[in-house]
């Protein structure tokens, strides 16, 4: 401990304030905090999306009709920025269609009917358990591995850990932050797992050559703070616990907290020497070079109201949401909300027709009259957006520029650098769709741009 | 499993902060302040308030019908809000009609014509008070002396001691002995002036209720009345027989009424903190000059119009910086 909190003076800069600009408390609901993380029983349909990621959607390589075995490559990146699949499990590729897909959209996914059997590819050769190859060799396994951001923005994560050689990268952030109110699943891997994490943490350090790192977590998980400490910390690694204030998971505004830097506008971390990764990636990353074992599964929460069973759940990509609810015990009621994701910043279903993607965090459910009926009146401009948000924007008025069709102001009033955590909305006494307001005015400004 | 979902976009939860709670907060912190009105000023002030809060929403339903909107914005409080400032601006000996009047130019041309809440460039009781302070002056300006109490209709006017202190420079030369009365008398209400304009104490104490919801954040109260007690401090140390102790300003008039609930009014107001310390500046600079040197004894209400008028250029000029660009040090260098 005492090592730690030299490690930690040397950390922090104290001239800067340990917080973000803006944000907001919503109540945390972490009503699943205390549920071990628990298995599923297999789902008889597994659809795995092509696009569940951001970048180019990954490349088919498996016909209709082929045997595959679990971990077996099915699809592979279809451009740098894009990702690896693996079956989730042995059986039979049964079509590759357009399926159903978070989003609302129907995207090509490769649907494989299990056999039960569970019949794995051996993983002796890919698997590194002593650490002998080298970094390069890491990176590519990751790669190889379909291992993206599990945050919920399912960024590929090879591509953060090439960072130009003229961006050094002196610090790794863990992202243990979990500031979307709801979700627990990183919350229980922290507590569950916290070697699988250091261990992810401790190859990212290298392949990129970051001398520190700091695990953040927010002070309502002092239980995961306590445990992250008391394991067995690599080199340079410190715990960082920051009080609780939505959004602070993001990345820009998590660098700023910890750092006091700020990401130039178009920027990413590592334009200020920083790689954020959230914990569930790195103990993907960790399993992906130390056991050979490609990403086909992860952990989501099952929370809000309606949902029986409650709880986190290790799931594998591609199963049904329907699935995932049967499972758990369904719901108590007609669901009038369903949310991919945190309250937050998640998306609204319009059923559970949809699979689990590599970037799905949770899933909510409301019955009718749990969430507050909105009625979306003009601005009053009572500037209650402008004091949370994180980015320092005037939300009002791109809101009401959209609203009246002013496109072209959009940008000299700074559009682009909305991060839509929606803080903005949860405090508008308008009742105002901010974010959708915002993610209009992008579109238009596109649209403008391909003009 | 049939079901009928919501595709709403995020965030999916919200705070319960709404339009509502923020017009009756006010309301509410208005309360002590017309109270004091109604102590003082008897049967008198609760029928102006009566007058002008009916009126104002009689008016309100009456355009919405006209635009053809439904009947919401009517309990969404910003009419009785309005209807409640009308009446503490105004005497309590003032014709009904009187009131009516300003009940249509408040509700009509001061909020309506705009588009209603939230489009309104002045504040609407303001533009009443004001139109009613030019287009009846006498009627505006005779003041009730108070009567604790009182519940004769009838009643006896008197100069407020803001105008009491102006008739002495212009007959005597100098700001005689109102300006040096005790200030228990306005602190506590008990003087000459409109229902919200005595009674200093209870309005401030619903101003720091406002501050404790956070319903209005602190900059604009305190700049504005900083700006008040330094500037009129400043004139009366160089000369006191000219000028007013600037305890005697902070407490008379209209200047608690204005600070805390006028020239807070979201819609009308800068919308940054930085913004709403100029506004407040310029709320107490324009305060003190029509005081000391204009020809009506108070202008905190003109004040507050001419920087309504200022908030469009204030926004502009106080942008924050946004998160990733240069500081203005940065981009200097």
């Amino acid at each position: 401990m005492e090592v730690l909190r030299v490690h930690q003076k040397q950390e922090r800069d104290p001239t800067v304030a340990n917080r973000f600009r803006g944000g907001v408390h919503p109540d945390d609901s972490k009503h699943t905090s205390k549920q071990a993380i628990s298995g599923l029983q297999p789902a008889e349909r597994l659809i795995l999306s092509l696009s569940q990621h951001i970048g180019a959607p990954s490349r088919p390589e498996v016909s209709v009709g082929d045997r595959v075995l679990k971990y077996q490559p099915i699809a592979s990146p279809g451009g740098f920025v894009s990702m690896a699949l693996h079956a989730p499990t042995s059986g039979t590729v049964k079509a590759i269609e357009p399926a159903p897909h978070p989003s609302g959209r129907l995207v090509t996914a490769i649907i494989i009917e299990p056999d039960g059997l569970d019949e794995a590819l051996d993983l002796t050769d890919k698997a590194d358990p002593g650490l002998a190859r080298s970094p390069e060799n890491w990176k590519e396994t990751i790669r190889d591995s379909g291992i993206v951001g599990m945050g919920g923005a399912a960024f590929p994560t090879h591509v953060k850990l090439s960072p130009p050689e003229d961006k050094p990268i002196d610090m790794i952030v863990a992202n243990g932050v979990e500031c979307e109110p709801y979700l627990t699943a990183d919350h229980r891997l922290m507590l569950e797992s916290p070697d699988e994490i250091l261990g992810g943490l401790f190859l990212a350090m290298e392949i990129v050559g970051a001398k520190k790192a700091v695990v953040a977590i927010e002070a309502n998980k002092p239980d995961a703070a306590e445990v992250m400490r008391k394991a067995d910390l690599p080199e340079g690694v410190t715990v960082k616990v920051l009080p609780v204030m939505y959004p602070q998971g993001a990345e820009k505004q998590l660098i700023q907290a910890l750092t006091g830097r700020e990401v130039p506008t178009g920027g990413l971390p590592m334009d200020v020497g920083v790689v954020v990764q959230n914990v569930g990636t790195l103990a993907a990353m960790n399993q992906a070079v130390k056991e050979g074992r490609p990403m086909v599964e992860r952990v989501m929460t099952i929370s809000g109201p309606l949902p029986n069973g409650p709880g986190n759940y290790r799931v594998s990509i591609g199963t049904p949401l329907s699935h995932v609810v049967e499972q758990t015990g369904g719901l108590k009621g007609p669901a009038a909300r369903l949310i991919n994701g945190g309250p937050m910043m998640g998306q609204a279903l319009a059923g559970l027709d949809s699979p689990v993607t590599k970037g799905t965090s949770g899933l909510l459910a409301f019955g009718p009259g749990e969430l507050r009926t909105l009625r979306q009146r003009a601005c009053i401009r009572c500037g209650s957006c402008i004091s949370v948000c994180p980015a320092s924007l005037l939300p009002h008025t791109l809101g009401s520029m959209v609203e009246f069709q002013l496109f072209d102001q959009l940008r000299e009033f700074n559009i682009t650098d909305c991060i839509e955590c929606g803080s903005c909305a949860f405090v508008c006494p308008a009742d105002r769709n901010m974010v959708q307001f915002i993610r209009q005015g992008k579109a238009e400004l596109l649209a403008l741009a391909g003009k | 499993m049939i079901m009928s979902t919501v595709l709403a976009p995020s965030p999916h939860v919200r705070s319960s902060v709404t339009i509502e709670t923020a017009m009756y907060g006010v309301i509410i912190a208005l309360l002590p302040g017309a109270l004091v009105g109604a102590y003082y000023f008897g049967l008198n002030a609760l029928k102006v308030m009566t007058i002008s809060i009916l009126a104002c929403l009689a008016f309100e339903a009456m355009v919405l019908k006209i635009r053809g909107m439904d009947m919401s914005p009517l309990k969404d409080g910003s009419a009785v809000l309005t209807g409640l400032l009308l009446a503490m601006n105004l005497p309590s000996n003032i014709p009904w009609w009187m009131i009516v009047m300003g009940a249509i130019v408040a509700i009509g041309i001061g909020k309506q014509v705009y588009g209603g809440l939230g489009y309104n460039p002045f504040n609407p009781a303001l533009v009443a008070r004001v139109f009613l302070l030019i287009s009846f002056p006498v009627a505006m300006t005779s003041w009730p002396v108070p009567k604790p109490l009182s519940f004769s209709l009838d009643t006896i006017t008197g100069a407020t001691p803001l105008g009491a202190m102006k008739t002495s420079l212009m007959m005597e030369g100098n700001v005689g002995a109102a300006a040096n009365m005790n200030l228990v008398d306005p602190l506590i209400g008990n003087m000459g002036g409109s229902l919200g304009e005595i009674g200093a104490l209870a309005l401030a104490l619903g101003g720091i209720y406002l501050l404790v919801r956070k319903i209005i954040t602190w900059h604009i109260p305190v700049s504005f009345l900083a700006t008040v007690f330094g500037m009129t401090g400043i004139y009366w140390l160089i000369n006191p027989e000219l000028y007013a102790p600037p305890t005697f300003h902070l407490v008379t008039g209209g200047l608690m009424l204005g600070a805390f609930f006028m020239a807070t009014d979201y819609v009308t107001s800068p919308v940054t903190g930085k913004g709403m310390v100029i506004f407040g500046i310029g709320c107490g600079v324009l305060t003190v000059f029509i005081r000391l040197f204009g020809g009506y004894p108070e202008g905190v209400s003109f004040a507050i119009l001419l920087m309504n008028a200022a908030t469009p250029i204030i926004d502009r000029y106080t942008r924050p910086r946004v998160f990733g660009y240069p500081t203005r040090k940065e981009a200097r260098a």
